[in-house]
């Protein structure tokens, strides 16, 4: 097993405000216990105000915890943010970081210099960061001209400038067109890939994009953690099984498909109008595809579509919460 | 030696993006040259209508080289991390592994360049306009308080700027509060000593108050309207450099521990 590099024990965070000679609390965080192993991206899927970002702010150090500890490379954040601070760095999705009267290439390097690198070293790996999202091209734009998927980009490539052994990413895909949200998970992908020591701490409320991205997924409501497994071990507790839709031209009768192992159920329907026939495949396991596509074509029928469907990341939202996480991002983007 | 060369190049990157905001956005070159040099004028008019020695308009220029240092203080420097928190810039400084002074240095040395042209500016123009003798009878001495003055000065400015981190908009209303009583009690445009001994020393807290008349004192120094010896004001302001630079850092510790037990570095609305 690799060593923890974020821990979390009973942990808590209560905000206290004052109005009108009354203390307000508001509970972000209930006795959260998380552990999250070098090498790992690891996800934080919850709706909006469930815990999340305050859950990175205290890991980034920039919060302290009301009750219970967090470690992060072995140090705890409230007792050793000077030894965390070097070795991590954190995005934010939306966030306007820098100076508009500085170009995108000087923001960065003005960041950098942060973090004690040279400016030869940091200007190489600007550019290099730069060009990976595709942002050189404008590297001399100042920020003030940059549209609002160009400055997440510019600030993405912030996040990564000290490379960091653990890297905070807070919805870092909010509001982006599919294209660039697209180029910034491949990059987060490439990054992990690169050296097993990193890890890399994701939120976000896009299922998709942590069932597409991350190792292990913590799922997060009201400041609890309710769930914490890989993606498909999460979607495995929903119960329902992977369904194959294929369409195919030709065959006949389709018996191979009865009794093989790995498939549950099948049903087929011919399709008069144009010849061609539906199969939907039950199947106990997704070991049982190879088969099933051999033994079509061993029937003589040809491959005109296929999809296969699963239960998602929503499917156990649902079941955990009792309530849809797309219903809550959606009421957030209309209020 | 690292942690010192980190934090100098952490320094130098904010400055530059002052004195770069300076190259690129040329427009307060008039507001920065023009106006101290109408502030000051009235001043000068009234010294002039009602006869008073020629130094006298040697103390007003002298003071309006000085204010601009102190707005540079008191709205730059002082409410640095209230703007740092409105651009979205706090959280990103604060997660950096640098010392807060590092970059309210840097913020200190940038403003500094602008804030000098302005100094410059009013002092030539006024002593040209208003033809007064601006001859420095003792430079080097004058450059010794000059320096004093704004190290103690930008060390009261971290001083405020932790303030700032935690009470935001309250602290912004004391500032307003500051500006112009300073103005009165640091004698920006006639000898402290007029305010009275006792006033003049209690005012003396603030750093600018012995700079100005030590100043005055080693520009004119046969006029003999000092508050105390030159040296006993540069031995007092050399202490209220250490003191404040001192108190700043440990200020900014304090108020950063402080800030986040009560989130208020990642609170936009505070």
């Amino acid at each position: 097993m690799s060593p923890l590099s974020i821990e979390c024990t009973d942990l808590g965070r209560v905000f206290r405000s004052r109005k009108r000679r009354q203390t307000e609390e508001k509970t972000a965080l209930t006795d959260v216990q998380l552990g999250v192993e070098a090498g790992e991206l690891f996800g934080l899927l919850g709706p909006n105000g469930a815990g999340k970002s305050t859950l990175i702010k205290i890991l980034a150090t920039l919060l302290l915890p009301s009750s219970g500890q967090a470690k992060v490379l072995g140090l705890d954040v409230v007792g050793q943010a000077g030894s965390i601070r070097p070795k991590i760095n954190m995005v934010s999705g939306g966030e306007h970081s820098g100076y508009g009267i500085l170009t995108v290439r000087e923001s960065l390097w003005m960041f950098s210099q942060f973090y004690g690198l040279s400016s030869r070293e940091s200007l190489r790996r600007i550019d290099e960061l730069l060009a990976i999202v595709g942002l050189d091209k404008d590297a001399h734009t100042k920020i003030s001209k940059l549209s609002t998927g160009m400055r997440q980009k510019m600030n993405f490539c912030r996040g990564f400038i000290n490379d960091p052994q653990v890297l905070y990413m807070d919805e870092p895909t909010l509001g982006l067109d599919v294209g660039v949200a697209k180029v910034i998970r491949a990059y987060m992908r490439e990054w992990m890939e690169q050296r097993p020591d990193r890890t890399l701490l994701l939120t976000t409320h896009y299922m998709a994009e942590a069932d597409e991205l991350c190792d292990r997924v913590a799922i997060i409501d009201q400041g609890r953690i309710l769930a914490c497994d890989s993606p498909t071990a999460l979607k495995r507790r929903v119960g329902q099984d992977s369904t194959l839709q294929i369409e195919v031209a030709g065959g006949n009768g389709f018996s191979c498909l009865a009794g093989m192992r790995g498939v549950k159920r099948s049903a087929v329907t011919h399709r008069p109008a144009d010849g061609r026939t539906d199969l939907s495949i039950i199947l106990e396991h997704d070991s049982a595809v190879p088969m099933v596509l051999a033994a079509l074509s061993e029937e003589g029928a040809g491959i005109v579509s296929f999809k296969k469907t699963e239960p998602t990341l929503e499917d156990v939202f649902l079941q955990l919460v009792g309530r849809k996480l797309t219903a809550d991002a959606d009421a957030a983007e209309q209020s | 030696m690292q942690t010192l060369l980190n934090n100098l190049r952490a320094a130098r990157a904010r400055a530059y993006v002052r004195v770069i905001g300076t190259n690129r956005e040329l427009s307060w070159l008039v507001f920065d040259i023009l106006l101290p040099v109408l502030s000051i004028s009235a001043y000068i008019f009234i010294y002039k209508a009602i006869g008073a020695p020629e130094e006298y308009g040697g103390y007003v220029i002298i003071g309006g080289v000085m204010t601009g240092f102190w707005l540079n203080v008191l709205w730059n420097m002082g409410a640095n991390w209230y703007w740092e928190k409105q651009t979205g810039n706090l959280e990103i400084f604060f997660l950096a592994p640098i010392s807060r002074l590092s970059i309210l240095g840097g913020m200190a040395v940038g403003g500094m360049f602008q804030t000098s042209i302005r100094a410059m500016s009013t002092a030539v123009l006024g002593a040209l306009i208003f033809r007064i003798p601006m001859q420095v009878a003792h430079p080097f001495g004058a450059l010794v308080a000059f320096v004093l003055t704004l190290v103690a000065l930008y060390g009261l400015g971290a001083m405020f700027a932790s303030l700032f981190l935690l009470y935001g908009r309250e602290a912004w209303h004391y500032a307003n509060l500051l500006q112009e009583p300073i103005y009165l009690l640091s004698g920006f445009y006639f000898p402290v000593r007029a305010l009275g001994f006792w006033v003049a020393v209690g005012a003396s807290v603030i750093p600018l108050t012995l700079g100005l008349d030590a100043m005055r004192q080693l520009v004119y120094p046969h006029h003999g309207m000092g508050l105390l010896p030159v040296g006993v004001e540069l031995a007092i302001l050399a202490g209220l450099c250490a003191l404040y630079v001192g108190m700043a850092g440990a200020a900014l510790r304090t108020m950063e521990n402080l800030a986040r037990r009560e989130g208020r570095l990642t609170l936009k609305w505070q």
